[in-house]
């Protein structure tokens, strides 16, 4: 019987105990960082600030709703509250895996829906350090993913992955990031530029447990050249919430339900 | 059609829910909107196209199902040296589960296009976008009635619109303009009175197909642009400037393609007084074809392209009855549009750059600008009108000598 069990303790102990590869860890990251949830609501406040201290307010309600697996298909829906001249504008992206977005922006001031065009890559999104990119994800299949070490960070234990895009479709030559072996979390990222200097910088601030999924929610993204830094806190976080397929709509762009956006 | 019964109903109902309303929100701005001459003073004499300042309050109450929504400007305007209280907008919505309506003053945009319109037959104040005022001020609002209806294969707007309301063009007060008719001073307007028969009536269906935002519309009413009739052709001394009737069936088609957006868009225009165009004083049934592409060349640098053509159905006729001395309009009318947008410094300082070029009439306008933020509440933006080329009764011909330089500044709170 001891012998049956010592087969099986070995049988099975190769499985468990065997290293993730660098694309696995990037994958479940990817699940726990954008993908967490059937949904997710929060509300987000951005500050954007300059070297010398001066900041502006992005204040927005931010509703995603998955359509499929981790690295599928997701729909978002932001309102902007702050500042006061995008006050009441809607914003709408469906996002797909593989090929660029389609965008909506809703301009209250003369009642009318606008398709956008805007590469994820490398714009800003409404001005902040973060782009499109850093804020919905990026593919898995779009980079090279090694893992390089792994190492503490702020008493969390990580695995560090580079991940070098396979076409120079970003302004970055390639990323380094500390993903919590635990929740896979990622705690730091940093871009390096095409010369390999450090470019900007990603952290984790505090991290808060919303029915049971870990969630980032203060984070800052700081422009190492410029010394402009934007941080991002979620307040109001929810996962779960039922938003229902058709607020995904030019009817409630127009006319965002108070419901969801409060 | 709604009886008039069922609006006091509404009002009644949505007064009552409102005065508990769950949420009561202010906003607004106070602004200053200068723009000079560059050529030469107005005719009026006065040098500026527009001085005004300007303190505009947005209000909404919510209280589920009702929402209203008031949007009220006060000014003081130095040419006239005359303050005006206005109701820009001022409405009451009721939602239902899938449908909705929306009942008073509204401002409605449809279409694809970039201040080209073709299917957005909504009133517009054309002076003020010539005169250097913020864009949203190139839309005026409608009294109207607005049904949304949303079942599961398409959406649908419906707009009945029981009082007319023509556009607003440049006034010869502030413009410097062609008119064929100079001489004749004594004018008389004549607009399309409330009644049954005259309601203007506006549908949109639309729908997304693989991957098209896909529309139909459908307009029935008059022209807000208003036509000229002489009481005598060979020697007038009277004009009645009325507003011909008018329907336009029209369809439009946007998409992402070729790394940015393609749209497609189309209208007849069905000029009802006139569809054999022999009458040279009513516009004829014409075509219109509005094609564009935007695309994002770098980060915060977007490029947009638009061409506009406009067929005139029965030319021969056009031709054959025009009274002689009257400027000859062309058989087929174009305009080309460049827009190109750079955003700077996170943001918050923006270039951008609309041309309207004309082949056909050779003819155009240039708007470049400037505009800044100075902080998440204050901006100031600062650009010019140039019209030029062309003949003195072409679009942007006839507005040649009135070139402005604007500044718009506003604090919104």
């Amino acid at each position: 019987m001891m012998r049956y069990l010592i087969i099986l303790f070995v049988l099975f102990l190769p499985i468990q105990s065997q290293a993730l590869t660098a694309q696995e860890i990037v994958k479940k990251s990817q699940k726990a960082f954008l993908y967490q949830g059937k949904d997710f609501k929060a509300r987000v406040l951005m500050k954007l600030i300059t070297k010398s201290g001066r900041e502006r307010i992005r204040e927005m309600t931010m509703l995603r709703k998955n359509y499929g697996t981790s690295g599928g298909e997701q729909k978002y829906f932001i309102y902007f509250f702050k500042p006061a001249d995008v006050r009441d504008m809607t914003f709408m992206v469906y996002k797909y895996p593989g090929r660029d977005d389609d965008r909506w922006l809703f301009i209250p001031a003369i009642n009318m829906v606008k398709r956008i065009a805007a590469r994820d890559k490398t714009s800003s999104f409404v001005g902040s350090d973060f782009t499109y990119e850093d804020i919905s994800g990026r593919d898995l299949e779009d980079d090279i993913h090694t893992l390089i070490k792994e190492e503490k960070l702020g008493g969390r234990e990580c695995h560090v992955i580079k991940s070098r895009p396979k076409a120079g479709d970003v302004n970055y030559s390639y990323k380094l990031s500390w993903i919590d072996k635990e929740n896979f979390l990622p705690l730091k990222e940093k871009f390096y530029d095409l010369k390999g200097d450090l470019m900007k910088v990603f952290t984790a601030d505090r991290f808060g447990e919303i029915k049971g999924y870990p969630t980032v929610v203060e984070r800052t993204m700081k422009n190492i050249r410029s010394g402009h830094r934007t941080e991002v806190t979620f307040l109001k976080t929810d996962y779960n919430t039922g938003i229902p397929d058709r607020l995904f709509s030019e009817r409630f762009l127009k006319r965002p339900p108070k419901k969801w956006i409060k | 059609m709604l009886k008039i019964s069922s609006y006091l109903f509404l009002a009644i109902l949505s007064v009552h829910n409102i005065v508990s309303a769950d949420e009561i929100s202010v906003n607004g701005f106070i602004q200053g909107n200068y723009s000079a001459n560059l050529n030469r003073p107005n005719p009026d004499g006065s040098d500026f196209k527009w001085a005004e300042e300007k303190m505009q309050l947005k209000i909404s109450a919510d209280k589920e199902p009702f929402y209203l929504f008031i949007k009220t400007d006060l000014s003081y305007e130095h040419i006239d040296e005359k303050s005006d209280l206005e109701l820009r907008e001022g409405y009451i919505d009721y939602l239902a589960d899938n449908w909705d309506l929306r009942l008073g003053r509204q401002v409605i945009t449809w279409g694809t296009g970039d201040l080209v319109f073709i299917n957005d037959i909504f009133p517009k104040d054309y002076e003020a976008f010539f005169s250097g005022r913020p864009m949203e001020y190139l839309k005026k609002g409608s009294d109207a009635v607005k049904i949304g209806m949303y079942p599961a294969f398409a959406s649908a707007e419906l707009v009945i619109i029981p009082f007319f309301e023509h556009d607003n063009f440049p006034s010869k007060r502030r413009f410097r303009m062609f008119d064929p008719m100079r001489g004749v001073t004594d004018r008389y307007k004549e607009e399309p009175s409330t009644k049954f028969e005259n309601t203007g009536i506006a549908l949109r269906v639309y729908r997304n197909i693989a991957g098209f935002d896909t529309s139909l519309y459908f307009y029935r009413g008059f022209f807000r642009q208003e036509s000229m009739q002489p009481d005598s052709v060979s020697a007038p001394t009277r004009l009645t400037l009325f507003y011909p009737r008018l329907s336009v069936y029209g369809a439009s088609l946007q998409s992402r393609a070729f790394d940015g957006i393609v749209s497609f868009e189309a209208g007849f225009y069905d000029s009802r007084q006139d569809r054999h165009g022999t009458d040279p004083m009513i516009p004829n049934q014409s075509t219109r074809f509005l094609t564009g592409y935007q695309k994002q060349i770098w980060e915060d640098f977007t490029l947009g392209l638009q061409y506009y053509a406009l067929y005139m159905n029965d030319y021969y006729q056009y031709e054959k009855n025009l009274p002689a001395g009257f400027p000859k309009e062309k058989e087929w009318q174009d305009i080309f549009t460049v827009r190109l947008t750079h955003l700077f410094m996170h943001q918050t300082l923006k270039f951008s750059f609309f041309s309207f070029w004309s082949f056909s009439d050779e003819d155009y306008m240039l708007i470049p600008e400037v505009k800044y933020n100075f902080t998440d509440h204050l901006w100031a933006a600062s650009g010019i009108n140039i019209f030029g080329g062309g003949e003195e009764w072409t679009r942007f011909g006839s507005l040649d000598r009135n070139d402005n330089l604007y500044v718009q500044m506003r604090y919104e709170f």
